[in-house]
């Protein structure tokens, strides 16, 4: 289980810090597939990058980590050594395009694990088992990643990336690239490995919500740098209670509708610069339902069950 | 308004060029006035290609283009200028549609000198005014402003309105939402509307299945370079006759179904473009027969209007 407190987040330029991330509380249950989800800038890729690898220019300012009980020394690069791969696994986005060219997949295996103390030979039949499950062939380990297509490289990457079961696997943009026969795949594998307990909780973060309806059993909402809601998938697309989320999810064309019949709209204006964020919720500026009290910020508050949300409106 | 009859077009690779790979092949289909037609495929089956022919980015190999009734590629001098005024484009990625040491607005200068150099500023002033109201923005906030100073939906805007400047007939429109954020990605599309209701036909490329149905009357669905189905969007989407559509279908995350509980994982095809022999498709297809390696499948008519390239149809 994934206990993040106050999490927050700057990056370090010339003019100032830029408030990426701010007072982030949530949890990731143990089988939790959470999705995390909102548009190009909101600070998704910074917190999760900010759980296991948090180097400058991201400044640590506050807050708390605790996975499984033990509080996760993110401040600190050496430290963390211990718990990356072993207890946390991140796969980046363009992960499988930075597979190392030079090296065959299994050569690039047993380095990694030689990394973390460990013998690839002990490890080979799991290793195998493992890409059985996927539909790959062993001989994926003896060809270089020129060889292999996106699907097969984002598989072999996720194989990887879970090998020693970590407890929590988080995934940025993997199926952005992707052909849709491909993306449903790798999605499909996302809830295997949860179902086969190779990992324990895992976030997905993309842009691409239609993912998350499909897969995910929660779904965080960010909107520049703060979290707005987080709740279960269908509550989300059914109750959700901050305008952003129901602004997003309904400006999202679906199949069944078309503009004659259903005009969506989308969302005026645009998202404030973090250099310099204005007072209060920052989201006030193009929330239709803004009042007085959005000068203050809006506490992430839990109002039923499992469904935290962070509006005056909602409470 | 525009007919394209089988366009093939073969990229030559290589140090030498001396492999081929054609992007585009056969592909023969027509744009109506006021009409929007989607053209979607996954990545690699030509889709971009088409566009760029049509823009005439590249050079055909072999077929033809007909705009209006004259052959695109036989155009040259004052009639390409002519074309370019009628036919224009608008691109992925708007940031790179712009050059970063210029405003913004340079683009609608060179529009005047190089189409409508006789007219005086007052008179265009006024013409880059409408241009952009027309397309949802406020003149005095975008207007004397460097491209990072907006937004990428308000630059994509900007290349819309560049292009109505010119008495434009049809827009390309090459996968220009996919790089907005979802919340005005939705403004942009219903900006397309608007202007086939002021008479424009729009040729919009997408690899997003449901941004076709929200805007298209018709839709085309390309495999590797080759046309597997084309009709009225709702059938192709709620009646796909092609295995590949149907493949589509099924595995496009949607917002109002979800997938299935059988994982069906599709064989993995060759990256090679079509091979002249049987269905691009066939390595793939779970319906494939005898026939389907020996030959390929010409589009037929399999109800009004709906087209299919397949056998067991």
């Amino acid at each position: 289980m994934l206990q993040v407190e106050n999490l927050t987040v700057y990056y370090k330029t010339i003019r100032g810090y830029v408030q990426a991330l701010e007072k982030a509380t949530f949890t990731v249950a143990d089988g939790e597939i959470m999705g995390l989800a909102g548009e190009s800038g909101c600070g998704k890729t910074t917190l999760g990058h900010s759980l296991i690898y948090l180097r400058p220019p991201m400044n640590y300012i506050e807050g708390r980590v605790v996975l499984d009980g033990r509080e996760l020394p993110i401040w600190d690069m050496e430290q963390m050594q211990e718990f990356r791969y072993r207890h946390i696994s991140l796969i980046p986005q363009y992960a499988m395009n930075a597979l190392n060219p030079t090296r065959k997949i299994g050569r690039m295996i047993a380095e990694l694990l030689e990394s973390r103390g460990m013998n690839y030979d002990e490890v080979l039949p799991e290793l195998k088992r493992r890409l059985d499950l996927v539909q790959l062939s062993h001989d994926v380990l003896k060809m270089y990643p020129i060889e292999l297509s996106g699907g097969m490289k984002q598989r072999t990457v996720m194989v990887v990336s879970t090998l020693l079961n970590p407890s929590l696997l988080i995934a940025d943009e993997i199926t952005s690239a992707l052909d849709v026969s491909t993306q449903k795949a790798v999605c499909e594998m996302l809830v295997e490995f949860r179902d086969r307990g190779f990992v324990k909780s895992t976030i997905i973060i993309t842009h691409d919500i239609s993912i998350l309806y499909q897969i995910a059993d929660s779904i965080m909402v960010m909107y520049a740098g703060q979290l707005s809601e987080k709740a279960p998938t269908e509550t989300i697309f059914q109750d959700a209670r901050h305008p952003y989320t129901r602004m997003l999810i309904g400006s999202l064309p679906k199949v069944g509708v078309r503009y004659q019949e259903e005009r969506l709209l989308g969302i005026p204006g645009s998202p404030p610069q973090l250099l310099n964020p204005p007072a209060g919720c920052r989201f006030r500026d193009r929330c239709p339902v803004a009042f007085d009290r959005c000068m203050e910020v809006p506490p992430f508050l839990e109002i039923s069950p499992g469904h935290s949300v962070a509006c005056w409106r909602a409470y | 308004m525009l007919s394209l009859e089988r366009v093939t077009k073969t990229y030559r690779l290589g140090a030498f060029g001396l492999q081929k790979l054609t992007a585009v092949r056969d592909v023969s289909f027509e744009i109506s006035e006021r009409e929007i037609v989607s053209l979607i495929g996954e990545s690699g089956s030509g889709k971009s290609t088409i566009g760029k022919l049509i823009l005439r980015l590249t050079p055909i190999t072999s077929g033809t283009i007909r705009f209006e009734g004259a052959d695109v590629s036989t155009l040259n001098g004052p009639s390409l200028k002519e074309y370019y005024r009628r036919v224009q484009g608008v691109f992925q990625d708007p940031f790179a549609s712009f050059n970063p040491i210029f405003k913004a607005d340079r683009i609608f200068r060179m529009v005047h000198d190089e189409f409508y150099p006789e007219m005086g500023a007052r008179e265009w002033a006024e013409k880059v005014e409408g241009a952009l109201r027309a397309v949802g923005l406020n003149p005095p906030d975008v207007l004397n402003k460097f491209p990072h100073q907006l937004s990428g939906g308000q630059l994509q805007r900007f290349l819309v309105a560049r292009a109505l400047l010119l008495d434009i007939r049809l827009l390309i429109a090459d996968e220009i939402i996919s790089m907005l954020d979802a919340s005005t990605r939705v403004d942009v599309l219903n900006l397309l509307a608007d202007l086939k209701a002021r008479g424009l036909s729009i040729l919009f490329i997408t690899h997003d299945l449901s941004l076709g149905y929200y805007i298209s009357e018709r839709a085309i669905i390309l495999y590797r370079g080759r046309i597997a189905e084309m009709g009225p969007t709702d059938k192709v989407y709620h009646r796909p006759l092609h295995p590949y559509t149907q493949m589509l279908m099924e595995s496009v995350p949607r917002l109002d179904r979800k997938w299935e509980e059988e994982i069906r994982v599709e064989r993995e095809g060759g990256l090679a473009g079509p091979t002249g022999d049987g269905c691009v498709y066939a390595s793939r297809c779970p319906r494939a027969m005898g026939m389907c390696t020996q030959q390929e499948p010409e589009l037929r008519e399999a109800e009004t209007g709906h087209y299919v390239a397949c056998w067991a149809k």
